[in-house]
Order: C-alpha cells, then structure tokens, then sequence
C-alpha cells in the first residue's frame, strides 16, 4: 500500500477524471459547471497531498517513477495552472456548441500525465506520461471543432507531436538497445561505462529532441505559434504554461539523473537550444500583431532562459531552472488571464494587440495589470521576473559559462523591445474602442494575486522559494 | 542617531505618495506630489544635518536579509549623501515645473515622478550589489513612460532609445555583479570596495561596468541617446534626466570603478582620457550649431560631463572632488538652464532660438535669472561650477598635461556657445511680435529658479560645505587607488591619499 501512498495525487486525480467524466457524459450541458468547479477541487486536493514530505522518498514501482521533493515541487506547479486553466475558462465555452464539462475533464487527464512526467525515472513511464499529456492537449487544441483556426491548430499539433513521439520513441529504442536499460540508473550506469558509443548518442540526441519539441524550444519550435493562436484562449493559457513547465522538468530530471555522465554530451545541445530559442523568440516577435502569437513567441524565448539554467549544471543549475519555471508559470497565466479579459461589446475575444491602444486611459487597471507581466517577461528589474533570470545567469557564470551568460543577456535586450511595444501601444497610443467591461470576479481576482507575486513584492518570496527549490533539486542528486 | 529607518523612509515617502495619487484627481495629484517631494527634501536636509563628516564611512546603515543572496541594506557616505540632498532639492522644483505644463494624465504622471524618485534615492543608498542594480534599472521604466507619453513629436523613437541603449549598457554590468558576487562570496558593496579581485579579472570588470555608466553619463561615443531624450522630453523630465539621472553614471564610477576596480581603472585611463577629450571638444562644436535651444544644452551636458571623468580618472584628491563638485553644480545648472528654456517654451510653444531674441526688454527677471546660470555653466568664479571645474582641471593637469590642455580648451568653447546662446535670447532687438509680447516670471516660476539660484551662489562663494561631508571617503577612495594612480607628467602634490 505504501507504494500506492506514493502515487495518491495521481490515483485521486485519474479516478475522479474518470467518474466527473461519466457524470459529464450523463448530465450533458447542464452539468458543466458543477463538473469544472469538481475538477477544480480535486486539483486543490492533489496540491493539498504535496504538503509535506513525500511518503515515500525514493524510486517505486521498480524504479518506473521517483517520488521526491523534485517530483512534488513540479506537481505544486502543474495542478495549480492546470485548476487555473479550467477557471479561466469559466464562461468560455458555453457560449459555443462545445462542452465544458469535457474540457475540465481532459485538463484533469493531462494533469495525471504531467504528475507522472515530473516524477518519471524510467524511459517508459517518461513517454507514457508524456504521451498522456500530449494527447489530451491534441483533443483540447481542436476543442471549438467548428472554428477552422482551431480545428487547424488541434491537427497541426497532433500531426507534428506525433512526429515528435516518433522521435522520442526511436531515441527510446536506441537507448535500449545499446544498454538493456529503461530506467534513469541504469543509463546513468550505462554512460559511466566510459565513453559512450555512436548508437547511444544517437539515442540521446533523440530524446533530447522529442522532448525539446514539447517545451517548444528551437529548432523543434515550429508548432508554437500556429497552435497558440488558433487554440480557444484558455487552453493557449495552459499551454503556455503546466505542460511546458513538465517538460522542462523532464527533461531537467532526465539529463540529471540518467545522463549525468553524458553532461558533455547533451550540454552543447541545451546550450544551442536554449540561445537560439531567446534570439529566435526574441527577433521573431518583432513583427507579430497578434497577442496569442507574440506570447507564443514569449514562451520560446523564456524556455531557453530556463534551459541556461540547465545547462550550467549541478544542484544550483537545476534550482535555477525549478525557480524560473515557478515564476514563468504565474507571469505566463497573468499574461494570458489578461488577454481572456479583452472581449469587444458583444463578447467576441479580441486578439489583436492594436485594440489593446490606449487602455492606461480607459482601463488603467487592466493596462497597469497587463504592463506588469509583460516587464516581468522582459526580466525588467524592479519586476520579480527578473529574479529567475539573475538565478539562472549566477548558475551559468558560477560553471564558468560567462560567454553563455552575455549572449542570453543581450537576447533580453532584444526581447525587451517587443514586451515594450505592447506597453507602449497601451500606455502611449491614443485610446481606441474600450473593450466591453466584464464581471469575471474570479479571473480578476486571478489577475491580482498573480499582478502581487510578480511585483516588486515578490522579492519577499525569494528565501522560501529558493529554500523549496534547492531541496527538491538536490533531491535528484 | 535616532532607531528609525531613514533611509527607507526617504524611499518610502514617494513610493506611498505615488501610489495614492494614482487614485486622487489632477490637483489632488499635484499637491500630494509637491508635499511628499518638499518632505522628502526636509528629511535629506535632516540626514545632512545629522551626517557626520569624521564619523563612520558608512551612516544610517539599515540591513534586513531577503535571502538567496539579496538583502534590503542601505546606508550613506559623504557622496550618496550629497547627490541624494541634490536629488530631493530639484524633485519638488520639478514638480512645480510640471504644475500647468502638464495637462493630461496628471494623477499617472506625478506616480511616475514619485516612483522616480523612490528608484534615485534607493540607488544612492543601496549596500546590496542587487539591489543597487534593481534600483538602477528600475528607474529607466518611470523615465519611459515620462518621454514616452508626456514628450515632444518624436516621444516614442526618444523613448526606445533612451530605454534601450541603457538596458544593453546596463546588462553587462548585471553578468560582471554576478560573477564579482561568485567570487568574492558577498553582495555586500562596502565589503566589495575593499576586495582585490584577479587583476586580469579587473580589466574585464571595469569594462563591463564602463558599458554601463558610460551609456548613463553618458561619454562619447555612447551618448547619442541624450540629445534625443532631452528634446522630447517634457521640461520636469529633462531637469531629472540632466539633474539626477545622469550623476548615477558619475556616482558609479566612484562607488565601484575606482574602488572596486583600481588596476582596471588604471589600466584604461588613456582610453577614459581620449573619450572625454573627444567629448569636450566634439560636443561643444555640436553644441555651437545647434538651433535648437534643449539640444544646445543638452549637448553641454555631454561636455560637462566629460570634465567628471577627466577629474575621477586623474585619481587624486583634486580631480575627484572637483568631479563630484562639477556633478553637484551641473545638477543645478542644467536643471535650472532646462527650466529657463521650458518657461520660455511655455509662452511660445517653439524650442527655436531664431524665434526669441531681446527679451532682456520684456523678460527682466528672466533674464537676470537665466544669466545667473549661464554664468555659472561658463564656469564664472563665484558661482556653482566653478570650483567644481577648476580642481577637477588642476587634477587632471596633475595627472597628464595634454589631457588638461584639451580640457580647458572646452571651457573655452563652453563659454563661446554658452554666452552666444544668451545674447541670442535675450539681448539684440527682439526680431518677433510674439516673443516680445511673452510676459516675464510668475510668481511660480520665480520659486522655481530663485532657490536654485541661490544654491548656485551659495556654492560658489562656500563651497567648503559641499566639499566637506566627502572629504573623508575621497581620502578613503585615494588610499584604496594610492598604488594605481597615474603618476603624471608634472610634479605630484600633496593631497595624495590621507584619510583623516
């Protein structure tokens, strides 16, 4: 029993799911709500057993999955958005043909595959995971199957996640292969035996790649801002920010405790991963009218920050790393909490950042709001946003990876002038239409306390989020 | 000394002031401005007051840790205490400047000003390497929105440039704090100012530092941000930007350059010397044919400051107190010389100086007034930057001959674009129905320059009171460089590294 005691959140969420899922089957329209807010809670309650110590520090199953402070720190992560990601959508989708009781059901779905990709120590519980995840995001990105951007975007990501799954499962194989090993240990074991053989780096720069193509780092970054953009706002929102969070903790926990001995080997591929996703997703923002699709762009960028942290290795790298995506998580969900508020009269979402134009006049606490999260993106300093940043520049300089510390930098000030465009077409362009005002207490609220932790006021978190994430990253080692 | 936390309080009183007037109507925003400003200056004239020049280095030392390698510490020695009393005396003016001038979105822009303020005081006063940098660079977003949406046609191009050239300046400096964090296993800046890092470390160090208050000071060739944001910017923003902003630059170098750094420093004092010459001769021929009069001034800051890095990097005693000197009565100068311009954009709408001409007939008290400053900005003994200019020259002739001959060759153009500036204005006929119609100083203008004035006087007759609260941290800073400082083409004098 005590193994099972291991896996509660994922037990609790998984058979809940699959009864909200009967209850939304039976009671059809009229049930969405009660089922949301039921998803809602049962998210709150698997973030509830996180509290504390894990019961059962250490591999179980044989090894499938490793339940550690590393495993629960990215749990307090996901299962919060993932609860967020249902709320937002709240009122969303009524209004179209589509359900939202399934909605709250595929999220629960892909939280239960995010739990077991954080805490995933073997290869096969890392793709089934993964794959869970994954194909409950395929169904959410189609979700408004009527709309054609939407129903384009759900078969654009499935066409090239299951590419990428392809990949994944073929650097998998190889892996096997050449050590007879699924399990993180074994491979550890496995790469120590001296220097590693063709076949496995094949293996490895497989597996790197497939799991680089689910946070959306380039050159695997192709999807992101076609699926943002045609995706229903919300489930851009959770996009942007519990499955992007799993995989860079994936592949944190992968590279860490199965390819340690392989650090030479997969350090030059996260170091060219992570510059060219901030220059590409810094330049490429440039031209972009479309909030969803710069945010888009924001979140290719900000995975290669997160991915400097890996690189520059050992406990503060991999701290570095569970810091930013905490923070990046709440500024991401800020961001687009935001963007759901934009609807025009009669209730459209609006998406294009020209109507965003004078708002600081017409809606100055929206505008001041939005302005927050988007300097917190920049890593603009008195922002808390800049704080993961710094965290992960000291990891870098402190391996001696000053010159990749310089270019991440300057890739901020790249990316700064794009954040700025929307501050500015807010705060310095002439007011147009005023969006229609609406009563989303509850989004608002959401709004808030993400505006507070991202303020200058987060500073205060800095010592028990620095505390909680250097125990959880020196629980890998 | 008292158990409160001054120096927070002094960064407080803005902040709150600024929070609450986002809520409050235009006029209500302007007097919560004006008395939060005028309190904050009575606080910074109390911490003068209560400084003690042969006490401790470091007063009004406060310390709360934040943990993961930031902490909340603050405290002042002679300089940050001078450049904050500098700050907090022309917040209020700028208020005041803004008091009609500014007619839309009064509430928003006092909050900015206020933040401001907060930001300037907190970079003063910081002993955290981080947070001296969240400071630093948390300033440059209130200044954005000031130029970005209060300023001129070209508002948004000023803005970016403004912004952006000193984020790429600035982020340099973050990877070399981050690495001098790394080595010397502290953040803390007093601790940092007396450890002696790799000497091949230091030249890169000094390098990346220099990136960054260069762009600030800013020093050929870097400076072309400075005319752009100057011209767009509204007069209140201009008078921070040249007043204030601009000595972070100046007070970098001192608070971590030189002591920090002292065989970097050393190593590129040709190259510092080359820029500033460059700067004083270059940007006083710009200076020369501008039309515009806010770039004209403008451009005399570029060369004034040339003179601080001229005086700090002479590194003796003269050419550093003449430096900070210069910067305290540029700070006044160009504030006032920029409110001068603004009073007269405020009844012609027009930054031409073709459009004036004569308003010494129907501007008296204007004109009496702006002679005063450009007096003082030709460096006229008896007034503000004169000592400042003098020593920081004597300095410089101490540590290099040529160097000091080209300096005062900009003293010599200073006055020339200077005084043709003023006969422009206000002497000749008056060539313009309009400009000779312009009425002289209200009541308000006249509490806008008149205490300025009288500061200007003040520290050209006494400097001695300025000169005096930083006596012993130059001393301090000397004893630190003593083995660096250029020995010179002329003869050393005494002076030379002894604290009291």
């Amino acid at each position: 029993m005590g193994r099972f005691a291991a896996l509660l959140p994922e037990l609790l969420l998984s058979i809940g799911g699959t009864i909200l899922m009967m209850v939304a089957a039976f009671t059809g329209r009229r049930g969405s709500g009660l089922v949301s807010w039921l998803a809602v809670a049962l998210l709150l309650a698997a973030t509830a057993l996180l509290v504390g110590p894990p019961s059962h520090a250490g591999p179980v199953f044989d090894g499938l999955v490793s339940e550690d402070l590393f495993a629960s720190f990215g749990r307090a992560i996901i299962y919060p958005a993932s609860a967020v990601a249902i709320i937002a959508a709240h009122g969303w989708f009524e209004r179209g043909t589509e359900h939202a009781s399934e909605y709250a059901v595929l999220i629960l779905f892909a939280a239960v595959g995010m739990g077991v990709m954080v805490s995933a120590s073997s290869l096969v519980s890392l793709y089934v995971g993964l794959e869970l995840q994954s194909l409950a995001s395929y169904v959410l990105a189609s979700y408004r199957r009527t709309d054609e951007r939407s129903a384009e975007a759900g078969l654009k990501y499935f066409v090239l996640g299951a590419l990428a799954s392809g990949i994944l499962l073929y650097g998998i194989s190889l892996l096997y292969g050449f050590t007879g090993t699924m399990s993180f240990t074994g491979l550890a074991a496995a790469f120590g035996r001296g220097a590693p053989s063709l076949g496995l780096l094949f293996g490895l720069v497989f597996v790197l790649a497939g799991l680089a193509f689910k946070a959306s780092a380039v050159p695997f970054h192709m999807w992101t801002p076609d699926v943002y953009e045609g995706a229903p706002t919300p489930v851009t929102m959770f996009f942007g920010s519990a499955p992007k969070a799993a995989a860079v903790l994936l592949a944190t926990r992968l590279c860490v405790e199965g390819l340690a001995p392989a650090t030479d080997a997969w350090r030059q591929i996260v170091i060219f991963a992570a510059l060219a996703s901030i220059f590409l997703g810094a330049i490429a923002a440039y031209g972009q009218t479309n909030i969803k699709r710069l945010l888009a762009y924001s979140s290719i960028n900000n995975v290669g920050f997160a991915l400097i942290g890996l690189a520059a290795g050992g406990a503060r790298g991999a701290s570095s790393v569970l810091f930013y995506m905490a923070v990046y998580v709440v500024m991401t969900i800020g961001a687009f909490l935001c963007v759901l508020w934009m609807r025009d009269e009669e209730g459209r979402p609006i998406e294009t950042i020209a109507s965003l134009s004078g708002l600081a006049q017409t809606r100055p606490a929206f505008a001041w709001a939005f302005s927050a999260f988007m300097w917190s993106l920049a890593g603009i300093p008195p922002f808390f946003g800049f704080w993961p940043k710094l965290l992960v520049f000291r990891a870098a300089i402190a391996s001696g990876y000053v010159s990749l510390a310089v270019a991440g930098i300057l890739g901020t000030v790249i990316g700064a002038y794009y954040y700025m465009k929307i501050i500015k077409v807010m705060f310095m362009d002439e007011p147009a239409q005023p969006f229609a005002r609406t009563r989303q207490p509850v989004q608002g609220a959401l709004i808030l306390v993400a505006a507070v932790v991202i303020s200058p006021l987060g500073y205060l978190l800095i010592n028990s989020l620095n505390a909680i994430a250097n125990r959880a990253a020196g629980s890998l080692f | 000394m008292s158990g409160l936390p001054l120096l927070s309080i002094l960064i407080a009183i803005p902040l709150v002031a600024g929070v609450i007037c986002l809520f409050l109507s235009a006029s209500g925003a302007r007097w919560t401005a004006l008395v939060a400003t005028l309190l904050d200056f009575a606080l910074s004239l109390y911490l003068w007051a209560q400084y003690n020049p042969d006490g401790a280095q470091w007063q009004f030392v406060e310390k709360a840790g934040l943990g993961g390698g930031v902490s909340w510490a603050l405290g002042i020695d002679g300089i940050a205490l001078l450049l904050i009393v500098l700050t907090a005396f022309l917040m209020p003016i700028c208020i005041g400047a803004s008091w009609r001038a500014i007619d839309k979105r009064v509430p928003e822009y006092m909050a900015y000003f206020l933040l401001m303020q907060a930001l300037i005081m907190g970079s003063f006063a910081a002993q955290d390497l981080f947070l001296f940098y969240i400071f630093f660079e948390g300033g440059l977003i209130p200044m954005y929105f000031i130029i970005g949406i209060w300023g001129g046609a070209e508002r948004i191009k000023a803005s970016y440039k403004f912004f952006l050239y000193t984020l790429a300046g600035s982020v340099l400096m973050l990877i070399a704090m981050l690495y001098m964090a790394g080595t010397a296993g502290t953040t803390s800046i007093p601790a940092l100012m007396a450890y002696d890092f790799p000497k091949t470390a230091q030249t890169f160090l000094f390098l990346a530092f220099l990136a960054s208050f260069a762009v600030k000071l800013p020093m050929w060739p870097v400076h072309t941000w400075l005319p752009d944001a100057h011209v767009q910017a509204p007069t209140a923003g201009s008078v921070i930007l040249a007043g204030v902003l601009l000595k972070l630059g100046g007070y970098g170098f001192i608070r971590f350059s030189l002591p920090m750094f002292p065989d970097g420093s050393a190593q590129f004092v040709p190259l510092i010397f080359v820029l500033s010459g460059i700067a004083v001769v270059y940007t006083s021929l710009v200076a020369l044919v501008q039309r515009d009069m806010k770039k004209l001034v403008a451009y005399s800051s570029v060369a004034h400051m040339a003179f601080v890095t001229f005086g700090l990097f002479a590194m003796n005693r003269q050419g550093i107190e003449g430096a900070m000197l210069v910067m305290l009565g540029h700070g006044l100068v160009s504030g006032a010389l920029f409110l001068c311009v603004g009073v007269v954009y405020d009844r012609l709408h027009t930054r031409e100086i073709e459009r004036y001409g004569g308003l010494s007939d129907n501007m008296p008290g204007y004109a009496l007034l702006f002679m005063v400053f450009t007096m003082a900005s030709v460096g006229l003994p008896g007034l503000s930057n004169f000592p400042g200019e003098f020593l920081s020259s004597i300095g410089t002739y101490h540590a290099s001959t040529w160097a000091a001959i080209v300096a005062t060759t900009g003293i010599i153009l200073g006055a020339a674009y200077m005084l043709w500036l003023y006969w422009r204005i206000c002497f000749g006929t008056s060539r313009h129905a309009d400009a000779a119609a312009m009425p002289d100083l209200d009541l308000r203008e006249w509490w806008l320059l008149a205490p300025i004035a009288l500061a200007v006087i003040w520290m050209g007759i006494y400097p001695e009171s300025f000169i005096r609260p930083m006596r012993n941290d130059v001393g301090r800073l000397l004893v630190r460089m003593e083995r660096v400082a250029p020995a010179g083409d002329s003869a050393p004098t005494a002076g030379k590294g002894t604290a009291h």
